[in-house]
């Protein structure tokens, strides 16, 4: 049973760097073939700046953290238990190689189901660059297995 | 590298409810491809890619990333639209996806909109396996001229 008394919790906050060939790696594990998204000078021919991040990357820059699954393991939950039951978007401006941002994130709620023996834990997340745009907020489901 | 143009046909007022976005194959899920995502993505859960620590949680056998999926989604949207248009994208993970499996990713547009002064259209976009099992399922709101 998780303490319902995390919500509301803040998370650390903490700063990533947006590395070309983090991005790079990123479009070959998930077969990205088009050429912006790999090729600076096709990048820069679609009218950005430097190589932009996939739609999802956004994740990734979250999980930049030494052990980016301490806010759960700390409300003791054991990380063998836990599924991904949902990820939500919303994207307000591009994220670019190069860019360095800020991942604030919260908890946001936490639902027990004991018929199903399952809970869900809300984190809500939200990035900015460094010139202080809001780039992107991640709404995320993590399903916790109790039984 | 030649640049791949969008349609352009790819007008608010020449897309209708009901049509389908170009659909993306992907090869069947290999234990390299999951290490790939695993160090591309930094979600290093070793459900994903250590066997052994799987199996001492009771599963036969490690799971595919969920946000792999949610991934090529994603090229699914950007192979269809440009990545600026792109408003909201979000998805349920229904069911687990295993080693060897094959997905196909899966759009059609559900729904025009009006929000913000901004023309929209809602897609609902799937994964599946060769069974039309469903693994991931969600939508994405993108913005049309």
């Amino acid at each position: 049973m998780i303490d319902r008394s995390h919500i509301g919790k803040e998370i650390a906050p903490h700063t990533a760097e947006v590395e070309a060939g983090r991005l790079r790696l990123f479009a070959k594990a998930i077969g990205e073939t088009r050429p912006e998204y790999v090729d600076e000078v096709a990048a820069h021919a679609a009218g950005h700046p430097a190589l932009p991040a996939p739609p999802t990357f956004a994740l990734c820059l979250d999980l930049e953290l030494p052990d980016p699954f301490k806010w759960i393991t700390d409300m003791g939950v054991d990380i063998a238990r836990v599924l991904h039951g949902g990820e939500r978007f919303r994207y307000f401006a591009p994220i670019y190689a190069g860019d360095r941002v800020t991942v604030r994130s919260r908890v946001a709620d936490i639902l027990q189901k004991k018929s199903s023996g399952k809970a869900f834990v809300i984190k809500e997340t939200e990035i900015t660059n460094q010139h202080g745009v809001k780039v992107a907020e991640m709404r995320a489901t993590i399903v916790v297995l109790e039984s | 590298m030649p640049l791949e143009e969008y349609p352009m046909s790819l007008a608010f007022d020449s897309i209708n409810v009901g049509d389908a976005l170009p659909s993306l194959a992907l090869p069947p899920i290999t234990r390299t491809m999951l290490a790939l995502f695993a160090g591309a993505s930094g979600d290093h859960n070793p459900i994903h890619i250590d066997i052994d620590f799987a199996r001492r949680a009771g599963l036969p056998d490690v799971l595919a990333h969920g946000m792999l999926s949610m991934a090529w989604l994603g090229r699914l949207l950007t192979n269809w639209a440009p990545q600026r248009d792109l408003r909201e994208f979000g998805v349920r993970f229904t069911t687990v996806t295993q080693v060897g499996e094959r997905i196909t990713c899966t759009g059609r547009v559900a729904k025009k909109v009006l929000r913000d002064g901004e023309r929209l259209v809602q897609i609902e976009v799937k994964a599946t396996n060769d069974a039309g099992e469903v693994k991931v399922a969600g939508d994405a709101l993108i913005a049309l001229r």
